[in-house]
């Protein structure tokens, strides 16, 4: 199963509530988490790594930033 | 692609930069800053806006450097970070008026989140009660988040608008060069110079202004920030942030207890009175404020520095509740709270929760 996040202009703690709470909905598969700034990506990334998802892959497109989630 | 590693978010990295602000602090109130007060956001804000006029409580007039240097100092870590992003637009004027009514909230106690920690390791029991309404505050906007609150997305910004609070900052600091306090004047040109009571104590400029710069760019690349860690703790039982939170208060006190400014108790603690209920109720109000509005008021100036311009309005919230809390005597004194500070606690309470359950909606991400 994969899904997308996009918490562009999102401001803490939300782009981390909503990916915590998807990674809960999922208990596993891909999510792909769009973020638009440095804090989110660290944020999002720390959390998902310690509920034991693994940040596969992280890339910056323009002002963005691409991750991707595995599980 | 990997991203570059930012030592400094890292757990060790806002272990020593929750540490190097305690110690700084300690410092600050060492070389002359008031007692318990080497860095208060609050109080320091309030300062401000005394220097400029837009409150005339003579005792608290200053244009404090350290929050010049917080400013401009995670502006240039973010400019050389590729960091500095200019945006806003999330519900710019519920923030304006959080800002507002956090500001209202902490000059109740006396104090932001950085000082509530500043007077515990300085030995203020009364800031216990400061720290339990801090708590109380955070986890009712906890409670918001996880129905569904949101002030929406911010937009990208001009490169101008981003630049707005950065030029706005060295504006004032320009203002301090050109009129610098002199001996005996409470006016030197347009600003305001406090004679006695906590305006008048302070560390000299260059320290203060260095410290500031300092701090700015450490908190800028650690994103400290002291409601955070107490939101991440309830919230998602994460101790990063409050590991940060934790060194502060610990690393101040050590400085402290080997500087001698530990002095344990209760009764005539600097610049702090004994309510214990408003103590209390000033920070959860302000905590509360805090939460809904996504950092304390430190991380605000930090983030306004980035380009955040919704962090800058916040800011400019702050200015001008000081100026309310001080020309309607809703700030309290170390003989009690304020005349008006009951009532101002009781409004701000329910603009909290009309800005809270009104935005309560389920983000499609």
């Amino acid at each position: 199963m994969s899904q997308t996040v996009d918490a562009r202009g999102l401001s803490c703690p939300q782009p981390v509530l909503i990916v915590m709470e998807r990674m809960k909905e999922m208990g596993s598969g891909q999510i792909e988490v769009i973020v638009d700034n440095e804090v989110s990506r660290e944020n999002v990334g720390r959390a998902a790594r310690s509920k034991g998802w693994q940040v596969e892959d992280e890339k910056r497109e323009g002002g963005d930033y691409h991750l991707l989630l595995r599980r | 692609m990997q991203q570059g590693r930012n030592i400094f978010s890292t757990t060790t990295g806002i272990i020593l930069v929750g540490a190097v602000i305690g110690v700084l602090a300690a410092i600050l109130q060492k070389l002359g800053n008031p007692g318990n007060m080497g860095i208060c956001v609050a109080c320091f804000d309030r300062d401000i806006t005394g220097a400029v006029g837009m409150h005339r409580a003579e005792v608290v007039q200053y244009l404090r450097p350290e929050i010049l240097g917080f400013v401009l100092g995670a502006f240039a870590a973010a400019l050389a970070t590729r960091e500095f992003k200019p945006r806003g637009g999330s519900a710019p004027l519920a923030r304006f008026v959080l800002g507002m009514v956090a500001m209202i909230g902490a000059l109740v106690f006396l104090g932001c989140p950085w000082r509530t920690l500043l007077r515990l390791a300085g030995g203020d029991g009364n800031a216990i009660l400061g720290l339990a309404g801090l708590t109380a505050g955070v986890w009712i906007g906890t409670l918001f988040f996880k129905q569904g609150y949101s002030l929406g997305r911010s937009h990208g910004q001009s490169i101008g608008t981003g630049l707005l609070m950065p030029l706005l900052i060295l504006g004032l600091l320009i203002l301090r060069l050109i009129y610098p306090p002199v001996d005996g004047e409470p006016k030197s040109g347009v600003l305001f110079y406090s004679l006695k009571g906590p305006g008048a104590s302070h560390a000299p400029l260059l320290i203060s202004l260095g410290i500031g710069l300092f701090v700015g760019f450490l908190a800028q690349r650690s994103r400290f920030c002291t409601m955070g860690a107490l939101r991440d703790l309830i919230l998602f039982r994460q101790i990063h942030l409050f590991t940060g939170f934790a060194a502060l208060l610990l690393a101040a006190w050590l400085a402290n207890l080997a500087i001698g400014q530990f002095n344990p108790g209760f009764a005539g603690q600097p610049v702090a009175h004994t309510q214990s209920f408003w103590n209390f109720s000033g920070m959860f109000v302000a905590g509360l404020a805090f939460a809904l509005a996504g950092g304390c008021p430190g991380r605000q100036l930090f983030m306004s520095g980035e380009g955040d311009a919704d962090a800058g309005i916040f800011v400019l919230g702050m200015i001008t509740g000081a100026a309310f809390s001080h020309n309607f005597g809703l700030a309290s004194s170390p003989a009690g709270i304020g005349p008006h500070g009951m009532a101002a606690l009781i409004i701000g309470l329910m603009i909290c929760l009309l800005i809270g359950f009104s935005n309560v909606q389920r983000v499609r991400a």
